[in-house]
């Protein structure tokens, strides 16, 4: 009797693990960089040369097709002020689509708050998108395989099979994702992948006139970006999540969340 | 043992086989396990090509330059000189066919993205020249006084 | 699309208030659907569970409402999906899960598990009521003159049956058999399908209030918990109703005996019966109580007490934000209040099922203060998000995600039962040991 029913449940299983024994097979790394030697897009943030003005966002927005009126947004930057007695306030405004204007910090429902010159200690700009990380968090909760990366380490979203569940925005731990207020599935930053895959640079970097922004080829030694993170002090978002981001910082500090 | 014990399996395997069949159908071909495995490459196949398919709108200044000679040849000098041209022209898309004219955002809102005085000690927002809006010029438009190629009023 | 002037609302902007520093991004994009999934779920878990103490554990006293919760289990089986295709932005796109999982995701395993449970629920139901069906089916086949109802119920018995009328004592005993083995496979299998729900929470590493080994853990216990506690209530509710009905002979309230008109009720009968089943029952809950408290002090006690980076936010959530939802409602009078009610000597019906109410509402406060207040505070942790359950719906969406879609879920497994019960009759008494 009982071994029958173990058969029998044993079939109900069966499609289940037939598949899901591709899931335990480790993936080696070796075999990863075999896959697309020499390409590997990487994006460089110089946070001394922003300044705010938020070129970058409406340029993402109306390049990807996301709504200006939507208060979601593919890339954005923060604005960091840190006062001489220790405060640090911060806010980003839409995502400052339209730029800073104001020496007013936005602090959502606790109104706005001004800190005036003569106490600001320091204070910049940081540009965020997707840092399309090496381990992406988002792609490995996703239940149906809509969400993946390219062999040259973009993360991106199949509109036609995302179901919609949000599981890879609550994955994500640097909030890049969002759900498109038009398609209604998960969206992100593509590193304006119909862009870099055709020659062009991207509609954030392409946007900025100041330089605060770059995407290049980390495999390649003799590509700007993969210069600089490989001779310069640099730093990525969080790596304590263990994502390995490929959006590299110059200038951050502790404070930049 | 009874015979009869086996229905309920069988209901089930009738089942999982109705699974599999409609997995076969339904799920496209190229849909599987890519380069970067199970974990991080499991998708259909085609939709990379549908995102790379995905016409530009922005086209850069080279692109602006190609038939604009006379115009961009004036930035030449000015503080404005590689100020991207679509920021304030808007994105060319296939411009001159589609659209034949492009809308022009001369609006003082769109000057002040950059050119509000703020205090950002190490940041780039301290090199460029700014103002107070509440005092400066009342609501008028800057592009009044200042010629956007060419910004500053001496090397107008 | 830049001709839409109007503001756009993004899914979430309705019911999410940002407060101080919170990424542009980031809602509540979790809402009360995603609370109610998890509760359902552990509710179908649960009542499983407490008919299987008596299949397999042979507790002789629970035989009745064990019958009962395993019916009412199977009803909210499918309540338990309800939520999710709420929730979903492409509901039409949920058999994704099934066509192509992907396994490295917590939420794919939920297609297979929860077939794989129903699978099972449904085969000991069909073991349970192997020989009403055929009993059912004979008598309503010899039948002369049978209305409308007969012949519904005679097709479904037929079809249901699977050709398997062997009634011998032989084949009854195979049957018996059979239920002791799925209800052993069954237990096992009910805390996966509720120990993942609490994985896909438990495993989100971007969340620091959902990340932690003990989650899954302490979804089983509040799980197990629910369910004996609806399974106490609603018992208590249904016998009540129907002594009622049967004294007045409302026999629209008694859907079994709508089916079938030949199951007498004997109110004094009915009245013993829940009497000693709730008391019973109510045991039982206590233990699990206790376990399931237990867990969810030690795991405020470790954050505390390891006082990683984000706990700073996690304490303005937890002590400062959602103290009266956490500790007023939840641990007080969700958990406190009806463990000493349940622990007062000379324990009664009533005091079972108020008690029983009150653990219901506190697991309900316990998935509301997870899955809401995971989403209370930014990934910053610089800022919180204030969550508003729409309460009257002016579009899709708030009535899908808000107080109405709630309740829609929580009304559906009732109206399923009900209907159950025509075929399935949960309160029918053997006259001899099954």
């Amino acid at each position: 009797m009982k071994r029958r029913d173990f058969l029998k449940h044993a079939a109900v299983f069966v499609s289940g693990v037939s598949v899901s024994l591709s899931a335990l097979e480790l993936i080696d790394p070796k075999e990863v960089l075999a896959a697309n030697p020499d390409l590997r897009w990487g994006f460089l943030v110089d946070t001394y040369k922003c300044v705010g003005c938020g070129f970058c966002v409406k340029g993402c927005k109306i390049e990807n097709d996301i709504p200006l009126e939507a208060n979601v947004t593919r890339t954005w930057v923060e604005r960091y002020v840190m006062t001489k007695n220790g405060e640090v306030l911060m806010d980003s405004p839409r995502g400052a689509q339209d730029g800073y204007t104001s020496k007013l910090i936005d602090h959502g429902a606790s109104g706005k708050k001004l800190a005036s010159d003569k106490e600001i200690a320091q204070a910049f700009f940081v540009p965020k998108l997707c840092n399309q990380c090496s381990t992406p968090a988002c792609v490995q909760v996703c239940p149906v395989g809509a969400t993946y990366q390219t062999a040259d380490g973009v993360v991106l979203v199949d509109r036609k099979w995302c179901i919609g569940c949000g599981y890879c925005i609550m994955g994500c731990p640097y909030g890049v994702r969002f759900f498109h207020p038009v398609e209604h599935v998960a969206d992100k930053c593509t590193f304006c992948y119909h862009r870099i895959s055709n020659g062009k640079t991207t509609a954030c970097v392409q946007a900025c006139a100041f330089g605060a922004r770059q995407i290049g080829n980390l495999r390649d030694p003799n590509d700007p970006v993969a210069k600089v993170v490989m001779k310069q002090r640099v730093g990525v978002l969080r790596d304590e999540y263990g994502t390995k981001p490929n959006v590299y910082y110059i200038g951050l500090n502790e404070e930049v969340r | 043992m009874k015979k009869h014990v086996w229905r309920p399996l069988w209901v089930v395997v009738v089942l999982v086989v109705i699974i599999l069949l409609a997995r076969w159908v339904y799920v496209p071909a190229d849909f599987g396990v890519q380069d970067r495995g199970y974990t991080f490459g499991y998708h259909r196949l085609g939709n990379e090509k549908e995102w790379q398919a995905q016409t530009p709108r922005y086209q850069g200044n080279n692109y602006c330059a190609d038939c604009h000679e006379e115009q961009t040849a004036r930035l030449a000098g000015g503080s404005h000189l590689d100020f991207p041209c679509e920021n304030c022209h808007s994105a060319a898309g296939e411009h001159p066919t589609k659209p034949e004219k492009l809308a022009i955002d001369r609006s003082r809102a769109l000057c002040l993205r950059c050119h509000v005085k703020l205090f950002m000690p190490s940041s780039g927002r301290n090199t460029i020249p700014g103002i107070d809006p509440e005092r400066h010029n009342g609501t008028g438009d800057c592009v009044d006084c200042h010629n956007p190629h060419k910004p500053n009023l001496e090397e107008m | 699309m830049i001709e839409q002037v109007a503001q756009m609302v993004v899914h979430g902007e309705a019911w999410t208030i940002k407060d101080l520093f919170v990424l542009p991004n980031e809602y509540v994009y979790w809402s009360i659907q995603i609370v109610m999934y998890p509760y359902m779920t552990g509710l179908v878990a649960g009542a499983f569970v407490l008919s299987s103490l008596y299949h397999v554990f042979n507790v002789e006293k629970l035989k009745n409402i064990a019958r009962y919760a395993l019916v009412f289990s199977f009803a909210l089986l499918p309540v338990a999906m309800l939520p999710l295709m709420l929730h979903l932005q492409q509901p039409l796109r949920g058999t994704h899960v099934l066509m192509t999982p992907h396994f490295t995701s917590a939420i794919s395993a939920f297609g297979i598990v929860f077939m794989t449970y129903a699978c099972i629920v449904g085969a000991e139901i069909w073991f349970v009521y192997r020989r009403f069906f055929v009993d059912s089916l004979v008598r309503l086949e010899t039948k002369s003159g049978r209305s409308t109802i007969d012949s519904v119920l005679m097709f479904i018995y037929r079809v249901v049956v699977l050709g398997a009328r062997d009634l011998s004592e032989e084949a009854l005993q195979a049957d018996h058999k059979a239920v002791k083995t799925l209800a052993g496979i069954g237990i096992p299998v009910a805390c996966f399908l509720h120990g993942y729900a609490g994985f896909i929470f438990g495993s989100v590493k971007a969340n620091a209030l959902w990340m932690t080994p003990l989650m899954p853990v302490i979804f089983i216990c509040s799980a197990v918990v629910s369910g004996i506690a609806l399974c106490i209530v609603s018992y208590a509710i249904f016998m009540e109703l129907r002594k009622w009905a049967a004294r007045r002979g409302k026999h629209y309230l008694l859907p079994d005996a709508v089916a079938n008109k030949e199951l007498a009720l004997d109110p004094e009968h009915l009245r013993s019966v829940q009497r000693h089943e709730v008391t019973m029952t109510s045991r039982y809950l206590l233990i699990f109580m206790t376990l399931a408290l237990t867990l969810e002090l030690l795991d405020i006690i470790f954050r505390g007490y390891t006082a990683v980076k984000s706990w700073d936010i996690l304490r303005d959530v937890i002590y400062e934000h959602d103290f009266v939802k956490i500790f007023i409602m939840q641990y007080g009078i969700g958990n406190l209040l009806p463990f000493v009610l349940l622990l007062i000597p000379g324990l009664g019906v009533r005091r079972a099922c108020l008690a029983s109410l009150l653990v219901l509402f506190g697991v309900f406060m316990m998935r509301w203060n997870v899955v809401i207040g995971g989403q209370a505070f930014s990934l910053t942790f610089a800022g919180f998000m204030h969550y508003h359950l729409p309460i009257i719906p002016h579009d899709m969406e708030t009535f899908k995600e808000g107080l109405m879609g709630a309740l829609m879920v929580i009304t559906a497994p009732f109206v399923i039962f009900y209907f159950l019960n025509m075929v399935i009759p949960a309160f029918m008494e053997e006259k001899e040991p099954h």
